[in-house]
């Protein structure tokens, strides 16, 4: 270290140099290769690039954790291309926009056209360079569907966009008080936050269409002195070092990532009988790396109503020291992060029956198999303590739980789409059975994160439940409830590769109204073509319950004609009822299709089990 | 927008024609099960059979970030000529409005019924359970002719029975002739595919660039508001009997915020007809907007515009000529009132009247007051006709004389006397429906009445003018849907919680009011009001 601050020493302090030396002393080498080419990529993003460097490093210092403007992905963009993000509630800003992009192209100009309705605001940070026409509605507000996007930049989480050109084109209507506010307010946010801006903004009145024109002309003439691939060129190999460069730690179930929560949000309707949440979580500069069909490992902690009720019910000292494994801590801090005690185990049944002497479960413990596992599945640790009371010591407890155990939730997304994120569908478990409320453990950690917390996780692959590599095999995804989230990570990724082949999908839930998981995203994919055919039961609809084999059944002939053209079927949620009622649904296609008995079809569908062309997922 | 794109025909017009007699591609989107909307083209084809796509607004946003569709349902509008409908009409009316709609009845400015949140799998069921009452919603909505207006006037039956006839052939003559209404809905045998479509003699493959509304008003009643239509026909009475007609062109509402071309306008005078001649007069007009009315503009589309463009005269010998008649000149008359007149009054043939006050016209069962109930156990025994008003309101009309303390009775039990306790500022007022439904919505018109009027009624208390005979319209939007042009003190939505406010309107629906602040809050409206209040009490002192 000594010659490196000597050569150094010129362009930075000696404290900050000191502060350096702290904050790196401790990692190894390959993680200081990591971090060089990390602090590289800083500086690239620091305009000016070259002389001094004090300020970037200082800051790299200060806030290791800000989010980056993520260089990982830069290295793979086109070489230059215009977003043209519109915002529009009545279409006048999206016919602009339109407007904008066909002269744009006319100009030999690669432009991307966006609805910020539509529009994920992580890619922001990725824009080089950025034509807005936004519209101004309510009593200044953003228009409908976009309030998320004007949120996120004018929230803290926002990214520097020092590398951002832009121009604003601002809609409004002079008779009210704000007037065109979101498009000034925009303008003003980009220029805090470091972007340079283009070309002035235009304010509309309601007659828009002149001012517009100068506008449109006016970033056109500033657009066609702009040399295209040249900002993107010159920081392209610092960021690609920074992109292969290795991991500094190696992640896992063992020591999972802290993941940061981007998004946490009920997707569920109002009156839904059900809390389904979206949950987008932040992976970058992990390392860890996912494909679609993996499950995220989630390592939660129990819920502290939980602990309670088990404290209570147990009678138990919250700070009776308890030794778990290897460490001594606190008995609530144990159940907390330790211990299961929203499952129940027959091993914990059998303690608890020994040590508080109860009859009534030691005749449980004598019941065959099957009863005992029911039982099980629906009585938490509280309930057992509720029902047999005993006079059990802290220890003994806690030596008669078994270790709190990560669960596992499918990839609801495609890293190739949206590059340092992974997203989840939990179903939150929580109900009442005994008089009390009962909660899941993972599923609740899950939906009680909010977007300043961090959650651990690691991925857990997952061969037996990939996309068929030749991508234009067809593909027929059956799923119910959350049993919906891995085909959003497929179809993503059939999306983003381009693949040719054919999509179906078929999803079955409780409520149309209510808890059609991401309707809007499937109805998008087929309005653009990405799904061929969208297939949807909702079982208490009506009087008699609907499911999704009731719709295989009804599609028996189309469905049987994608099989014999190659299609790879899917089948992923619930384990009990779904997956084995769509089997002899499938099962049935195929015995039609092929005039063959039920014995000759199974046979078929272990084939193509055996193929992989029939993959389950289930739980 | 260039001139070119301006002289195009629009969009609407393309759907039209391609739609193959409005049949477009209703069928496959009802069998749609992932999404409760119709598709794009198909809900511009389908206001023609009376059926609007909406979501609930409330609840918009929210359903968005969930990653969910907006909550879809569609509201069906049926049309009642003259407003006058059995009671086994309204009984099959009240009946829908439980099975499959949000549980409210709402009546409304041009005497028809509306539905609102009927979900997209239960509109085949609910237009069938309408055409089993002999009632339909075909051309409710769309470019073409809506539900003929006719003031409902009970107690000289004979003039109104004529009248009524009128309306109702003319509403028969200017319905489509297309069968895409029974086919869709009623199961009705499918067009041949190769088949020539059915012929619209009056509409044509386009249809008209816009909708078209016919009023009949009966002097000195001006409860249609004759002169916001683009067709009305004012009944001229000489003995007890109707004689013939004036006619008048060119009346409308519908405005834009902000562009000066769009203007609510007061019709003119054209000229005098006889009863026979009335349809012919009605085809004749329709035709000649359908030819020349402007199609490569909506917002300019109205005959209203049509009428400003070429003028009285042009219209007279464009109709002579297409007629083979001209028509007289017109006949003295005069207008005193709007609005309705409430309570019981006995016609010339012995029969009870009684004219019930419906706020903004939404009927409901509440905890409050169980109105439909009432309603329901009066249509079951009593009741002669309903009779739909143009404000709103509901006439139950051929009570036997010995008869009338049941109903009285049944009224009073079921809170449908508000008309006996209510200050004439309440009983004038109209709302349209607005939020959470109407897509078109600016700000809140319906829901927010109650409280506006309580606010009003507090001013108007201060200065001494509880019983002042004020007629207060508010919309949520500038289409003026409650005909607020026309009232003394008018609110026009803007935004949320803000209004234009309009003052001055003439006492017999003959004047247009004038706007005199924009986007104003409740507040800044209640002291534009006091001072006006003020100035009134003042002035009427002075006198
Ligand atoms: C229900 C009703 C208001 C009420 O509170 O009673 C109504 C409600 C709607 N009107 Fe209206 N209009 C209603 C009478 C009127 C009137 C009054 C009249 O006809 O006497 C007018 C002004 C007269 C005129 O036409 O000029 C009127 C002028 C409009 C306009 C503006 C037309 C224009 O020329 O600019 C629209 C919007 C449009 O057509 O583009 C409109 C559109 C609408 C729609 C269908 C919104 C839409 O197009 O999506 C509203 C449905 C709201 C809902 O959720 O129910 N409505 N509408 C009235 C139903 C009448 C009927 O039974 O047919
Ligand atoms: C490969 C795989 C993929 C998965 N993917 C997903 C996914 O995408 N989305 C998702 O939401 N889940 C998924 N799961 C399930 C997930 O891992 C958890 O099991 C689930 O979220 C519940 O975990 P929890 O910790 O919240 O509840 P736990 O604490 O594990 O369970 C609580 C206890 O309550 C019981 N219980 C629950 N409901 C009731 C009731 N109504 N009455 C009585 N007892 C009840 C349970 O049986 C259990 O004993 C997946 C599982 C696997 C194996
Ligand atoms: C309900 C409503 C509220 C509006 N509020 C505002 C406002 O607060 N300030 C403003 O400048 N313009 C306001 N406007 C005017 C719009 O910005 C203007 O009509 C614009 O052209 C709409 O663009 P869009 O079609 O892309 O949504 C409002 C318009 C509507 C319909
Ligand atoms: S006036 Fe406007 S807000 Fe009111 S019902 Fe008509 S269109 Fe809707």
């Amino acid at each position: 270290m000594a010659t490196a601050s000597h050569d150094i020493a010129p362009l930075i302090e000696a404290d900050t140099l000191q502060q350096l030396d702290a904050a790196v002393g401790h990692l190894s080498a390959t993680q200081l290769i990591w971090a060089s080419g990390y602090l590289a990529g800083r500086a690239a993003q620091a305009q000016p690039l070259a002389y001094p460097l004090a300020q970037p490093v200082a800051q790299a210092l200060a806030q290791p954790a800000a989010p980056v403007a993520a260089p990982a992905s830069y290295g793979q963009a086109a070489p230059e291309e215009w977003a043209i993000l519109y915002a529009t509630e009545t279409g006048n800003s999206r016919r602009l926009a339109t407007r904008l992009a066909e002269r744009a192209r006319e100009n030999g100009m690669a432009v991307r056209l966006e609805d910020l309705a539509t529009y994920k605001p992580r890619q922001f940070a990725k824009e080089s360079h950025v034509l807005f026409v936004v519209a101004t509605h309510g009593l200044g507000d953003a228009p409908d569907g976009t309030a998320g996007f004007f949120d996120f930049l004018s929230g803290e989480r926002a990214p520097r966009l020092d590398n951002l050109a832009y121009s604003v084109l601002s809609l409004g209507d002079s008779s009210y008080d704000d007037f065109c506010l979101v498009g000034q307010e925009l303008d003003a946010r980009l220029e805090a936050l470091g972007a340079t801006r283009l070309a002035d903004r235009v304010d509309c009145d309601v007659d828009f269409d002149a001012p517009a024109e100068r506008w449109i002309s006016s970033v056109l003439d500033k657009a066609e002195v702009l040399s295209p691939a040249e900002p993107a060129a010159s920081q392209q190999p610092v960021l690609r070092a920074v992109a292969t460069a290795p991991a500094p730690v190696e992640w896992s179930r063992e020591r999972p990532f802290p993941a940061a929560v981007l998004a946490n949000q009920r997707i569920t309707g109002k009156r839904s009988t059900k809390d389904v949440r979206h949950v987008e979580l932040l992976l970058e500069d992990s390392g860890l790396h996912y494909a679609p069909g993996d499950a995220l490992g989630v390592v939660p902690m129990n819920p502290e109503p939980v602990v309670e009720q088990v404290l209570t019910l147990g009678r138990f000292d919250a700070n009776a020291p308890v030794v778990v494994g290897s460490d001594t801590l606190p008995l609530a801090d144990a159940l907390r992060e330790r211990l299961e005690i929203t499952t129940t185990s027959r091993n914990f049944l059998k303690a608890w029956a020994d040590a508080s002497g109860s009859t009534a479960l030691q005749t449980r413990l004598s019941e065959t198999g099957g009863a005992l596992r029911d039982f099980l599945s629906v009585n938490q640790v509280s309930d057992i303590l509720a029902a047999h009371p005993g006079d059990v010591g802290e220890q003994t407890f806690v030596d008669s739980l078994r270790k709190l155990t990560p669960r596992l939730y499918s990839i609801a997304s495609s890293e190739a789409e949206n590059p340092d994120e992974v997203h989840l569908t939990v179903r939150r478990v929580n109900y009442t059975a005994h008089g009390r409320e009962h909660w899941g453990s993972a599923s609740e950690y899950l939906a009680r994160r909010s977007t300043d917390d961090t959650v651990p996780v690691y991925v857990e692959p997952n061969d037996r439940f990939r996309l068929p590599t030749d991508g234009d095999t067809p593909v027929i995804m059956i799923g119910a409830g959350t049993g919906i989230a891995p085909y959003r990570a497929f179809l993503q990724q059939r999306q983003y590769n381009g693949d040719g082949g054919r999509n179906w999908l078929f999803f079955g839930d409780r409520s149309f109204q209510e808890d059609f998981l991401y309707q809007v995203e499937w109805l998008r994919y087929r309005r653009t073509g990405l799904l061929d055919r969208l297939d949807v039961a909702f079982s208490r609809d009506q009087a008699e319950k609907v499911y999704v084999q009731h719709r295989i059944a009804e599609q028996r002939d189309a469905l049987y004609q994608w099989l014999d053209d190659g299609a790879h079927v899917y089948v992923c949620g619930d384990m009990t009822h779904m997956a084995p009622d769509v089997h002899a649904a499938l099962r049935d296609v195929i015995a039609t299709g092929r005039g063959i008995n039920d014995e000759a079809a199974e046979a078929v569908l272990n084939d193509m089990k055996a193929a992989g062309r029939y993959q389950r997922d289930v739980y | 927008m260039s001139d070119a794109k301006k002289d195009a025909p629009v969009e609407v017009e393309g759907i039209k024609e391609r739609s193959n007699r409005l049949r477009g591609t209703l069928l496959d989107s009802l069998g749609d099960r992932a999404t409760g909307a119709i598709s794009e083209d198909d809900t511009q084809i389908s206001k023609f059979h009376g059926i609007y796509q909406q979501d609930d607004r409330d609840i918009r946003a929210e359903r968005t970030e969930a990653k969910l569709e907006p909550a879809h349902s569609f509201m069906v509008r049926v049309r009642v000529p003259g407003g006058v409908c059995t009671p086994e009409q309204w009984l099959g009316m009240d009946a829908l409005a439980q099975d499959h709609a949000n549980g409210t009845l709402r009546l409304t400015t041009r005497q028809a019924f509306q539905f609102h949140g009927i979900l997209k799998g239960n509109l085949k069921a609910s237009i069938q359970a309408i055409n089993t009452e002999v009632l339909d919603t075909i051309a409710a909505c769309g470019d073409v002719n809506r539900n003929v207006m006719c003031t409902p006037l009970p107690e000289t039956s004979r003039v109104h029975a004529s009248a009524l006839r009128y309306a109702r052939d003319i509403s028969d003559h200017l319905t489509p002739r297309t069968g895409a209404y029974h086919e869709i809905w009623l199961d009705g045998d499918k067009l041949d595919p190769g088949a020539p479509p059915e012929v619209e003699p009056i509409y044509g493959d386009h249809y008209l660039p816009r909708k078209f509304k016919i009023a009949m008003a009966i002097p000195p009643q001006n409860d249609v508001d004759v002169l916001a239509h683009d067709l009305g026909y004012i009944a001229i009475e000489r003995g007890g009997r109707l004689v013939g007609f004036n006619v008048t062109v060119g009346g409308g509402m519908g405005a834009t915020h902000g562009d000066p071309a769009t203007f609510p306008r007061i019709a003119d005078v054209l000229g005098f007809c006889t009863p026979a001649q009335a349809v012919a007069v009605a085809e004749h007009i329709v035709t000649i907007q359908r030819d020349f009315g402007d199609r490569t503009n909506r917002k300019h589309a109205r005959f209203k515009y049509t009428v400003a463009d070429r003028g009285l005269e042009w219209l007279r010998e464009e109709f002579a000529r297409r007629a083979g008649f001209a028509l007289l000149p017109a006949a003295p008359f005069a207008f005193t009132h709007v609005g309705d007149r409430y309570g019981w009054v006995r016609g010339d043939d012995g029969l009870w009247h009684v004219t019930l006050y419906v706020p903004a016209g939404r009927l409901a069962d509440t905890d409050d007051a169980r109105w439909l109930t009432g309603l329901r156990l009066i249509a079951q025994q009593y009741a002669g006709e309903f009779r739909l008003t143009a404000n709103q309101n509901v006439i139950i009309s051929g009570i036997q004389p010995d008869e009338r303390a049941t109903v009285e009775h049944l009224l009073e039990t079921h809170g449908l006397e508000q008309w006996k306790t209510l200050t004439p500022l309440g009983l004038n007022a109209l709302a349209c429906v607005a939020l959470p439904t109407c897509g078109l919505a600016m700000a809140e018109a319906e829901r927010y009445l109650p409280d506006l009027l309580a606010s009003v009624q507090g001013r108007l208390d201060q200065h001494g003018l509880r019983e002042a005979d004020l007629v207060l319209r508010i919309t949520g939007c500038p289409n003026g849907c409650a005909r607020p042009y026309l009232a003394d003190v008018a609110l026009v939505g803007k935004a949320p919680g803000r209004y234009n406010l309009f003052l001055g309107g003439g006492t017999s629906g003959e004047r247009l009011n004038q706007l005199v602040a924009e986007n104003l809050s409740e507040e800044k409206i209640l002291e534009v009001l006091d001072d006006h209040f003020a100035r009134y009490a003042a002035e009427r002192n002075g006198d």
